[in-house]
């Protein structure tokens, strides 16, 4: 017997460390050191041009490699090492004083989970002296990093996160990136009164902070154009089982679904929804219908709707740049979709768009203020005023909302079937950067 | 009345799902009622169980229900080999001890699935469409789900009443000291117990796989159930476990009715809690 259970053991134990060097590692993750270059000791005849000094500035995150938030995060992730990458290849940033600035980063698994966030945000600032913060993904760990981050008055640029209550908070470190919560299904609110006024919505939502803040900023914007909602129900964050919630929106008699939270909840309510057939006209879902992996659902993700922070086929371009009168930044959307697929294999989502929009944005605030000082890096972010591939920028810089995203705008995007009969992602609304008409009401199988 | 309808229509819903989560509670049951171990591994062997689901179905293309024969086979198993590896050693230790040692397990199946398959949701693509009965939709996944359980705890049953090693896992719930005078193999009895239980855990979520996406950390939840469940039913007690299942199931189905689903669980855990305090050894008592 004690044979048999050492070999068990022996097995167990090889097959962990076998699955472990696959896996994730649990270690703070660091860049490889930038090359610099070593002095020599050689003595020299001559006296050479002094070599410009190189900095290398620490970028802190934490990302969700495990949880709920897995997904979309890593994405997240993805896109801001494609930043950093390109930025260290191309020999950093340079400042006026010849300085030359590249990047680090330190980040750890927060297993999407709020207390694990300010346990790691802490020791990014104070032990692995971070010099600039980036959000985890979501924003109820967003939420729970911008306490740390503002105690030790850390530049902390969010993405990832769209809750509009973080920033109305008295803070002057946070700059966040996406649009806000509120302001996230306005533009499908806008695209039903054109379709279909009559409509009776129903919002279906996750009862994080998130979702929360998205539905309680659409209501008004519903009531003022006029929609009446028929039905209102939260459910908790890990809900698997949406007969019960499906059957009651059936029995709500609403004609539009407006709601979701996340991935996880996103995928099993198309899916219910599918598998029940109960007759709505349209159905729209955060954050899960934006992802690549969700028409993995197969005719279950047809017709659903989602508000996209960047979508290729919008993207935005130095030519708008120019009739806005606003300064352009950083690479075109194509070329960044380019590098992307070129470094992951995947087409970018817009959370990969926002994980690199958080590098540039940082890289542009470090060039203007010409210094990594955070101080006048944070003054540079206040006054910040451009438009990159991924959108506006420009920070609420007034008390009562210090850091809010106000130049960003979003657009609606919707699976459809392209000619060939794969399902594809299209803009349909707003109509001036739709690229199809919106499939209203969607067709039952 | 549109309550009412709601009502009828949720119903058959919960009934049908509560048939599934009978039987994912009848595997920790048995074992708590042959060997008096909570086994804390049960979640993950039940998200073992989805993932075989999973690979058989999208990467080998065999029909869920098939695949339900090599999972039920690698369940036992599995549970064989977690007997003999982390509960045997501990088997007449305190409670503490054989808690530890199927946390243990639970966080190396976490761990190592985690490494492997990542936490990212994994989703069945497979329908068997569904029909109209009244005002409620049933699907083909979760009526075929239900009739495969009935039929796994038909078959325990007989199992456990008409066989040979049936009669001896009894003798040694009952009393395993004087099973063992009577000649009873009591440590291979406790393996085979174990790993029917992990058998039926595997066969659960295989079953839920086909309908619920998940992951690893899936199970867990359903092993929460199984706790509700098997104080509902009575810890030891198999059918109590399977008619556990179906009130829990039911509630699940109604109470969205009347309140926010974010309500479910709070009112799982306090019927919990009173069964606990009013009637512990549950409503159809413990150990047969």
């Amino acid at each position: 017997m004690k044979k048999v259970l050492f070999v068990l053991f022996t097995l167990l134990i090889v097959s962990s460390m076998l699955l472990s060097a696959c896996g994730p590692s649990a270690e703070p993750t660091t860049a490889p050191p930038a090359e610099t270059q070593e002095p020599s000791e050689e003595p020299v005849a001559t006296q050479p041009p002094a070599a410009p000094e190189e900095k290398t500035v620490v970028i802190g995150f934490t990302s969700s490699l495990t949880g709920s938030q897995e997904v979309s995060s890593k994405r997240q992730v993805n896109g801001f090492l494609l930043w950093m990458n390109q930025v260290n290849e191309a020999g950093g940033i340079t400042l006026s004083d010849g300085t030359v600035v590249k990047f680090d980063y330190k980040t750890y698994d927060d297993e999407s989970n709020g207390e694990r966030v300010q346990e790691l945000y802490t020791r990014l600032i104070s032990e692995d002296n971070a010099d600039f913060l980036i959000s985890p993904y979501s924003s109820g760990l967003t939420s729970a990093a911008s306490i740390v981050a503002e105690q030790n008055g850390k530049v902390l640029i969010t993405t990832g996160a769209a809750d509009d209550a973080t920033y109305k908070t008295g803070n002057t470190s946070l700059f966040q990136l996406y649009t806000p919560g509120s302001l996230y299904m306005s533009s499908t609110v806008d695209m039903l009164q054109q379709l279909d006024p009559e409509a009776k919505v129903a919002l279906v939502y996750e009862s994080d902070k998130f979702s929360t803040s998205v539905v309680e900023g659409i209501k008004p914007y519903l009531a003022d154009k006029g929609f009446e909602v028929t039905l209102e129900e939260g459910y908790a964050s890990g809900t698997t089982d949406f007969g019960p919630i499906v059957n009651k929106l059936a029995a709500s008699g609403a004609t539009v679904l407006l709601g979701g939270g996340h991935y996880e909840d996103g995928t099993a309510l198309a899916r219910t929804l599918y598998e029940r057939q109960i007759g709505l006209k349209f159905v729209y879902l955060l954050v899960a219908p934006a992802d690549t992996k969700f028409p993995e659902l197969g005719d279950a993700a047809l017709g659903i709707a989602t508000s996209s922070q960047w979508e290729l086929k919008a993207t935005h371009t130095e030519e708008e740049a120019a009739n806005l009168g606003i300064e352009w930044f950083g690479p075109t959307g194509e070329d960044f979709a380019a590098a992307y697929q070129a470094a992951y294999g995947d087409p970018p989502t817009y959370h990969v768009a926002g994980g690199y929009a958080a590098g540039l944005v940082l890289q542009k605030a470090i060039l203007d203020a010409d210094s990594v000082d955070p101080e006048a890096v944070k003054a540079a972010l206040n006054a910040m005023n451009l438009m990159t591939f991924y959108g506006g920028i420009q920070f609420d810089t007034s008390e009562a909302a210090h850091g809010l995203q106000i130049a960003h705008k979003m657009v609606v995007a919707q699976w459809q079937k392209n000619d060939a009969g794969e399902l594809v992602r299209v803009i349909i609304a707003p109509a001036d950067v739709a690229t199809n008409d919106p499939l209203y009401p969607v067709p039952t199988p | 009345m549109q309550q009412i309808t709601l009502l009828l229509t949720s119903l058959p819903d919960g009934i049908l799902l509560g048939f599934v989560y009978g039987v994912a509670a009848m595997g920790l049951t048995l074992i708590w009622g042959v060997m008096n171990v909570i086994n804390l591994a049960h979640g993950p062997i039940i998200a073992l169980g989805m993932f075989g689901t999973f690979f058989l179905f999208i990467r080998l293309g065999i029909n869920p229900y098939l695949g339900l024969v090599p999972i039920a086979i690698a369940g036992l198993l599995l549970g064989v080999v977690i007997y003999f590896t982390a509960v045997h050693r501990v088997i007449n230790a305190p409670h503490l001890s054989s808690l530890l040692a199927t946390f243990s397990v639970n966080m190396i199946i976490i761990g190592l699935a985690t490494a492997a398959l990542t936490t990212s949701p994994y989703n069945v693509d497979f329908s068997l469409g569904g029909f109209k009965l009244g005002s409620a939709t049933i699907l083909g996944t979760r009526l075929v789900a239900a009739l495969i359980a009935i039929l796994v705890t038909g078959a325990l049953y007989l199992f456990l009443y008409r066989t040979r090693p049936g009669k001896f896992i009894r003798a040694v719930t009952n009393n395993r000291a004087a099973a063992e005078l009577m000649g009873v193999p009591s440590t291979r009895i406790l393996a085979l117990s174990f790993g029917l239980g992990t058998m039926l855990a595997a066969v659960s979520g295989a079953l839920i796989a086909t309908f619920f996406p998940f992951n690893i950390l899936s199970g867990g939840g359903y092993e929460l159930k199984s706790f509700v469940i098997g104080v509902l039913g009575g810890l030891g007690n198999p059918i109590g476990a399977l008619i556990g299942g179906l009130i829990l199931g039911v509630l699940e189905g109604i109470i969205p009715t009347f309140m926010e689903t974010s309500w479910v669980p709070v009112i799982e855990f306090g019927l919990f809690v009173v069964i606990l305090l009013v009637r512990p050894k549950g409503l159809f008592g413990a150990k047969k």
